[in-house]
């Protein structure tokens, strides 16, 4: 198993040589050429991603397709990826989703064509990136480095608002970001100069050193996550960003910080972790609970799925958190899930903006009358969002209520609030936008899908779908690694 | 008393300097027989000039092999932080004549003066960085000075570059007072000018502790004036405001490269015994010039001046390696800090050539780039000179993967090594503030739309060779975010052989 092979590397490299290429098409008049290479490049990006789930050892706990050069000898940072059953599905969802933006981005897309192209796949390989480094100096640059074509992305193709929100998403995750650096260096004076997550993994640390470092990295992956009350860059940013922006934020970004309690947080601090799980838990509870009834009064749909997702984060963080078997995998689940599901919503709403030019509710009403075949899938995606069973909204919200049944009634007793929440935001959104009789003239000129939308709805349904039939292919990935996770928690490293 | 050395001193550690000097001599008398406007004779001469240097260093560099070589009496030192640094004065030497040619070209401001004045400016700073001795370190640093004061008033129809150089020649002079006053009392408790003398009389405990502090208390002073860290900043906005962008390049360049050879010879050299003493000073001036530098800098509206606070954020930062040297009594870590220092100091060079390289680029005759507004839109007319200018921004805000980001790791890292964790968390607090002003820059390229009412031409163009130093200038950045270690090695190599 540990002969070097470089699908890593190719996971990361490959999107962001494509944007590159994308790039050097340059101005709007050769806007067909950029869509293709763009095409092509995340397909290829998804392509040599499979083999990294096909070729996966599931029994092994340890980290697979490791790659390890020295990269800066002077600071002792090396180029140093590695996936575990945790971190390997993040990059095919990750691969997957930029395939179905690219197409997404195809017609909607009219200005600065091949530069928001290239955004998108800069953005894939860095997200590769956060998710294979196991080099903390790496993974920061990783990390931080999504800032900047996210930026640009809001920024460039965004609502009225972008600036603002464009700024406000830059500097909040800059302020954790820089917090997390100060502790990405202090762990490494602790150990004797090492940046490698998985000797920090081992350091003995004291109870108070773990404290502060829990906050740093804490500051750095809640204001990701988002958390309550670190969430409001969320919101702004979803609104103001294009569809396909609101995609990657929605699906990826936010694993990127949930992401980092598990590499981080948890296995590096885990008397911390222990000692600071009901703040954590407290924290979650409100955004799943508080955030849930905020996104009930919403009026913008776009805002609206944004609350949703930090209730669902809630979630998240709340299975991490309650330290045992069904808690972290129903948050994994939940993350892919979630991937998935707001994935899909964030397009379904972009559908229809792209047609109307409207995002609040206010403004629709009857759409299944004139585009029964969205709203087929707009109902899916719904009953998924909130949860149904079948859907793969079910399985990691169900794992995560039975892990914090075992952990606390009442704790379980508050995140199942969301079923009924989650079930209320949604289907009285998708009640007042697709039911009733048609509402106005621009309503009653909607046309349905065209074959490109239906391709890209269709492949995220029929992940839903799969998932949330027979999750097992996903679970049992995960399993071993998050055992040894458990395991390596438990021990306390005073 | 030794008797008199009569034997002619060893010139060839100080081939260069001398070099220099005679090809400074040459251009200045050459340009008189220049008729062109365009001085392309003397502008050539004056790269030929440098680019001898540069080979004459290599040469010397490869003679010396990493032990510092002392001659002139002891006056004068060779070793390899001065090769390295030398090695980027020329080039960033050089790369102001490239930059500032078409902007000085088009205000009638290409004169023999400036090339001349610009290569004494540059043998000031090379007799700076290889000074051995109090004297040496005024005489290289007078001669940088005054030729700066003289660039600055180039323009002598412009009321407001008079003024900047009235007020930067005024500051100046206090700073060289002070400066001679702590060297004086050192000189006094030590008995010798000699740096390295100096260090072995503050080792040897037998001076009188008070008079050290005071004296070193002056010469700090004159050190951060000439870094421009705060208190002591107050020249530097009107100072770059007020010259010629093409000056102000000149002067946020090779003259900052002098001044850390300055601190390095002053305090580390000569008066590492009083690191705790001095540490204290400087770590108290980083926290206030990274405030000063990072809050006043979003309120400004020209560009100019938002770099000029800029630059006072960044020697804050740079001072963050120098106060991580010695901690308790203990050196282990005062390669890796000083290292990371040089490493910023040279960064920072490189960016900010970049940064005033694309305001000159964007001027044009009878239009200054420097408020914000002018850079609206850079991505319309430009896609790829905006991306350089981004690369550059986020350099300087120092996210990764660029240049800046490890410049800013490397002295974080040296502080938390040091135990200053506090320290580094500061400065990461008001590096976030930063950020917000160069993502301004940003955002005006990308987000806004050109303004084209006001007179500007709508395609960017220049000088191929300007074009071609600008995305060289730009993509190195790039390239040292990526692979950052060779620079850093030859940083740790230089300051091992101190």
């Amino acid at each position: 198993m540990q002969t070097t092979s470089h699908l890593l590397s190719l996971a990361i490299w490959v999107p962001i040589l494509a944007g590159l290429l994308v790039l050097a098409t340059g101005g709007d008049n050769r806007a067909p050429m950029a869509r293709s290479i763009a095409f092509v490049g995340a397909l290829m990006g998804f392509l040599v991603t499979i083999p990294l789930y096909t070729g996966f050892n599931v029994q092994s706990v340890g980290m697979q397709f490791v790659e390890l050069t020295p990269w800066i000898a002077h600071f002792n940072v090396n180029y140093h990826l590695g996936v575990d059953g945790i971190s390997v599905l993040f990059i095919l969802l990750n691969s997957f989703i930029t395939v179905l933006v690219v197409i997404a981005g195809w017609t909607v897309i009219q200005s600065r064509v091949a530069q928001y192209f290239a955004s998108f796949l800069f953005l894939s390989g860095i997200m590769n990136g956060v998710f294979a480094a196991l080099d903390g100096v790496l993974f920061y640059v990783f990390f931080e480095a999504t800032l900047i074509p996210m930026f640009i992305i809001i920024g460039v193709w965004g609502g009225p608002n972008r600036v603002y929100a464009a700024l406000k998403f830059f500097l909040y995750t800059l302020l954790g970001s820089l917090l997390m650096l100060v502790a990405v260096l202090y762990l490494y004076s602790k150990s004797g100069g090492s940046f490698s997550i998985l000797d920090w993994h081992k350091l003995p640390l004291a109870l108070n050193a773990q404290k502060w470092l829990f906050f740093a990295f804490l500051l750095a992956f809640a204001v990701k996550v988002p958390m309550w009350p670190v969430h409001t860059w969320l919101p702004d940013a979803h609104v103001e960003a294009p569809t396909g922006g609101s995609v990657v934020l929605a699906a990826i970004m936010l694993k990127l910080g949930a992401y980092g309690f598990v590499r981080f947080s948890l296995p590096i601090l885990p008397d911390a972790s222990r000692e600071l799980a009901w703040f954590m838990i407290a924290l979650s509870l409100i955004a799943v609970v508080y955030i849930g009834l905020v996104a009930l009064v919403q009026a913008d749909m776009k805002k609206l799925i944004a609350y949703s997702s930090i209730s669902h984060m809630g979630f998240v963080t709340l299975g991490f958190f309650i330290f045992n078997a069904y808690g972290v995998e129903g948050a994994l689940v939940q993350m892919i899930s979630h991937g998935f599901i707001s994935a899909a919503m964030f397009l379904c709403v972009g559908v229809m903006y792209d047609r109307m030019h409207s995002r609040q509710i206010a403004d629709y009403g009857g759409v299944v009358n004139t585009m029964p075949k969205f709203a087929s899938f707009f109902m899916l995606f719904a009953m998924a969002n909130c949860g149904l069973p079948a859907t793969s909204g079910f399985v990691g919200e169900f794992m995560v209520i039975m892990g914090a049944m075992k952990a606390n009634f009442w704790v379980a007793f508050a995140a199942a609030t969301t079923l009924v929440f989650g079930a209320a935001y949604t289907l009285w959104m998708y009640k007042r936008v697709v039911f009733g009789p048609v509402a106005n003239d621009h309503v009653a000129a909607l046309t349905d899908l065209n074959g490109r939308e239906f391709v890209v709805l269709s492949a995220l349904a029929i992940a839903v779908l799969a998932m949330g039939i027979y999750p097992l292919p996903f679970t049992e990935v995960m399993h071993a690694s998050v055992n040894d996770l458990l395991r390596h928690v438990a021990l306390p490293k005073l | 008393m030794t008797p008199v050395n009569t034997a002619l001193p060893d010139f060839l550690p100080a081939l260069p300097e001398i070099f220099l000097l005679a090809m400074a001599c040459v251009v200045m008398i050459a340009d008189l027989f220049v008729k062109s406007e365009r001085r392309t004779a003397s502008y050539l001469l004056a790269h030929v000039s440098l680019l001898g240097c540069a080979g004459l260093t290599l040469l010397v560099m490869a003679g010396t092999m990493n032990t510092p070589i002392y001659t002139f009496s002891g006056l004068f030192v060779a070793d390899t932080m001065s090769h390295l640094l030398k090695l980027c004065a020329y080039i960033a030497a050089s790369a102001t004549l490239v930059y500032s040619r078409k902007y000085m070209l088009d205000r009638g401001l290409l004169t023999g003066e400036f090339l001349t004045l610009l290569l004494f400016s540059v043998l000031g700073g090379m007799i700076l960085i290889s000074a051995n001795s109090f004297i040496t370190v005024y005489m290289g640093l007078e001669l940088l000075s005054l030729c700066l004061y003289a660039m600055v008033a180039l323009n002598r129809d412009s009321a407001a570059s008079t003024e900047a150089a009235m007020k930067y020649f005024v500051l100046g002079a206090l700073a060289s007072g002070l400066l001679l006053y702590g060297m004086s009392m050192i000189y006094g408790a030590t008995g010798t000018l000699t740096i390295t003398e100096v260090a072995k009389a503050i080792g040897s405990g037998s001076s009188d502790k008070t008079i050290l502090v005071f004296g070193l208390v002056f010469t700090v002073c004159g050190v951060a004036f000439k870094l421009g860290v705060a208190p002591f900043h107050m020249w530097i906005p009107d100072v770059y405001h007020g010259a010629p962008t093409a000056v102000t390049l000149v002067i946020g360049t090779a003259p900052k490269l002098a001044a850390f050879a300055m601190a390095m010879r002053l305090l580390v050299n000569g008066m590492l015994d009083l690191a705790a003493d001095w540490q204290q000073m400087l770590a108290i001036m980083a926290v206030i010039s990274m405030a000063i530098g990072n809050v006043t800098a979003i309120a400004q509206t020209n560009l100019k001046r938002m770099l000029a606070y800029s630059t006072i954020s960044h020697m804050g930062f740079l001072l963050l390696g120098l106060v991580s040297g010695v901690v308790g009594g203990n050196w282990f870590n005062a390669a890796d800090a000083y290292s990371a220092s040089m490493f910023y100091v040279i960064v920072y060079v490189l960016m900010t050539l970049g940064a005033f390289g694309m305001l000159l680029f964007l001027s044009r005759a009878g239009f200054e780039c420097e408020r914000l507004e002018d850079l609206k839109g850079l991505n319309r007319r430009s896609p790829w000179y905006a991306f350089i200018m981004l690369v550059l921004m986020f350099s300087l805000a120092g996210l990764p993967p660029t240049g800046g980001f490890f410049a800013k790791y490397a002295v974080l890292s040296a502080a938390v090594a040091a135990g200053q964790v506090w320290l580094a968390v500061v400065a990461v607090f008001f590096s976030l503030i930063g950020a917000y002003f160069y993502l301004r820059i940003v955002k005006l390229m990308y987000f806004d739309e050109p303004d084209d009412a006001a007179p500007r031409g709508s395609v960017v163009e220049g000088p191929r060779e300007m074009r071609v130093l600008l995305t060289v200038n730009g993509l190195a950045l790039l390239a040292l975010g990526i692979v950052p270690q060779p620079l850093v090695a030859l940083c740790t190599l230089a300051i091992k052989s101190l």
